[in-house]
């Protein structure tokens, strides 16, 4: 499950934007958005999401759970 | 930094009572301020004579590092930084308002090469603009690759604009060579507790390599980097100021400390500046009900800090986006749009020879003020009071008493007038005409005044001021402020010895919180 952003909360701060080791956050009309692709929890890079992690306002950042679990690779 | 540092620090400042603030006070002289020469050595108002040749020619020109400059000169603020690295419990992030002005807040955000292009704008239009600030509305060393992109751009295009950073200094140690090698000169580091105990009820948590750290074991962190930050700057002869907000009741008494731990490791000026806290800010203190000083509570630990390091009074508490003169907002004049439509023609040799006449004007104020000077000094008198100066720079008393956005306040002495403060109000006279509430809410900032200092007034709030015990002066309009409050304060005197009036104290000022009337 790759981390989403609540756009009606987002501030768009781009705290989370370099913050990320996958580059999946970039800026669209205004607001900050994640490529599921791409993300991978941050698992293997960090102890915490990063994202999750400097987002200034609270719930913002959440796992998307409509997708499947990131694989780790092995 | 080294924790027995630390222990020491605190050990050898000991807690002191807003009441005993005040009985210190009543004993402090004013730091080096002598009769004779009547000139304040302490203070951001320090004088060309008071400082080595090398640190004035740094702050002469600085409206935020010297007192005497920001009659005369401007900055601005570009808001290219919008990520924080941390919390505290006085911001709000989500909170933007074309109508306030306070840290934190602005309009638009730029990338690198706008804030170029609008800091060429700038100066082109007002050519008294000398020093561009990037404070925010995050962090800028939480935006390290926007902030330094936008020193260097406005370094190669407009060299005689002196740089200036602020931050909270958390990311401060890594990036002090990168500040030495931009000749940015002049760093403001947010400091408001020495001790994690009081830094945890400030700060709710800090993302630091990698991780979100939270309680004393963020402030701790934080406290560590900000001291380290301070110490390699000024060892780098880097000017640094101090900001402290004085948060009542958590880190008041705890500010003295504070100001002692700067001063010992070479801060050049500590700014203390009261919280700003109303519940429509949305920020935790502001919910909880925390309050922020009241002005006198503000003016007695500033008198206390004195002693110990140079005090900034003159403090606007910009937006990030601010431009021109302190307590002028031009921001609305350089919207991203308007900028980017603007042609600009960034003229070196225009803008010096504006700035030399700003020079001649200046020489003329201090002289005048000199002048009066040798008499008043003469009278003997333990009389101190304070007085209110409608002003729109140029150290003059010109503007009228309904257009006053602010008002500077002065404390009088026979030792002259010292620069003390500044009162934010609404417009007396908005639209037109004059309005009953506004009044009674510049009367309540400036009631401890015993005079008000205007270009011109009507005759109803003139009226209703000498019912509150204010005296309206207009019998200056147009001169130097400190000549003529000097010249008043010396008649004043006068008047006291031959009876005709009895000198009484004035009550307690409220502190203007939050929201200031755009002056559109
Ligand atoms: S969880 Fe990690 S990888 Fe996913 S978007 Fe956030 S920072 Fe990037
Ligand atoms: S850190 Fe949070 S508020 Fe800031 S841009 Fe990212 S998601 Fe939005
Ligand atoms: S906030 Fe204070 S220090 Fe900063 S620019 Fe305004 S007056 Fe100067």
């Amino acid at each position: 499950m790759p981390f989403k952003i609540i756009a009606s909360q987002c501030t768009s701060c781009s705290a989370c934007e370099p913050e990320c080791p996958n580059v999946a956050i970039s800026e669209k009309g205004g607001a900050f958005v994640i490529d599921p692709k791409k993300c991978t929890e941050c698992i293997g890079h960090f102890d915490e999401p990063q994202c999750v992690a400097v987002c200034p306002v609270d719930n913002t950042c959440v796992v998307d759970t409509s997708l499947p679990r990131y694989q780790a690779p092995a | 930094m080294d924790v027995s540092a630390l222990d020491e620090a605190s050990a050898a400042a000991s807690a002191v009572e807003i009441g005993e603030i005040r009985q210190v006070i009543a004993e402090h002289k004013g730091c080096g301020t002598s009769g004779a020469s009547g000139k304040a050595s302490c203070g951001s108002q320090a004088s060309q004579a008071k400082l080595p040749t090398e640190i004035w020619e740094k702050v002469k020109n600085h409206p935020c590092y010297s007192e005497e400059a920001h009659h005369h000169y401007a900055r601005m603020h570009v808001a290219v930084a919008p990520a924080c690295n941390m919390q505290c419990n006085y911001c709000n992030r989500k909170y933007d308002c074309a109508n306030e002005s306070r840290p934190g807040v602005v309009s638009e955000k730029l990338t690198p090469e706008q804030a170029a292009k609008k800091v060429l704008a700038v100066a082109s239009t007002i050519p008294q603009m000398t020093v561009l600030g990037i404070a925010g509305p995050g962090d800028p060393l939480a935006n390290p690759k926007r902030t330094f992109k936008t020193f260097e751009l406005v370094a190669k295009a407009a060299p005689d604009i002196k740089l200036c950073l602020s931050t909270n200094g958390l990311m401060l140690p890594d990036h002090v060579d990168r500040i030495a090698s931009l000749k940015i000169d002049h760093v403001t580091i947010t400091i408001n507790m020495i001790h994690p105990e009081i830094g945890a009820k400030i700060y709710p948590w800090i993302f630091y390599n990698h991780k979100r750290y939270t309680g004393i074991e963020a402030a701790t962190i934080l406290n560590e980097r900000q001291l380290q930050g301070l110490e390699m700057l000024t060892k780098r002869g880097i000017l640094c100021k101090i900001n402290s907000v004085m948060i009542p009741g958590i880190n008041d008494q705890h500010l003295v400390e504070v100001n002692k731990a700067i001063k010992s490791r070479g801060a050049f000026l500590h700014n203390i500046m009261p919280l700003i806290s109303a519940p429509e800010h949305g920020t935790v203190f502001g919910l909880n009900g925390q309050r922020g000083p009241i002005s006198r509570e503000l003016k007695a630990l500033q008198d206390v800090c004195e002693g110990e390091t140079n005090m900034m009074r003159h403090c606007r508490q910009c937006r990030a986006d601010a431009v021109g003169l302190l307590g002028e907002d031009r921001g609305a004049e350089f919207t991203t749009e308007k900028i980017m439509a603007m042609d600009v023609n960034y003229d070196l040799e225009m803008r010096k020879a504006y700035q030399a006449k700003v020079e001649e004007k200046r020489a003329a104020k201090v002289a005048a003020a000199q002048e009066e000077l040798p008499e008043l000094a003469s009278e003997m008198s333990g009389i101190k009071l304070l007085v209110a100066v409608a002003t729109r720079g140029s150290g003059l008393i010109n503007e009228h008493f309904g257009h006053a956005k602010e008002f500077q306040v002065y404390e009088l002495s026979t030792t002259g007038a010292k620069f003390v403060g500044h009162r934010r109000v609404d417009h007396y006279c908005r639209g037109g005409y004059g309005q009953e509430e506004n009044l009674s809410t510049i009367i309540r900032a400036i009631n401890d005044c015993h005079a008000v200092f205007v270009a011109k007034i009507g005759g109803c709030p003139k009226s209703n001021l000498l019912k509150a015990g204010i005296e309206p002066v207009e019998h200056y309009a147009y001169e130097f402020i400190e000549k003529s409050a000097i010249a008043w304060f010396k008649s004043y005197l006068d008047k006291v010895q031959s009876g005709e009036i009895h000198h009484v104290e004035k009550g307690e000022a409220a502190l203007r919180q939050g929201a200031m009337i755009s002056a559109a």
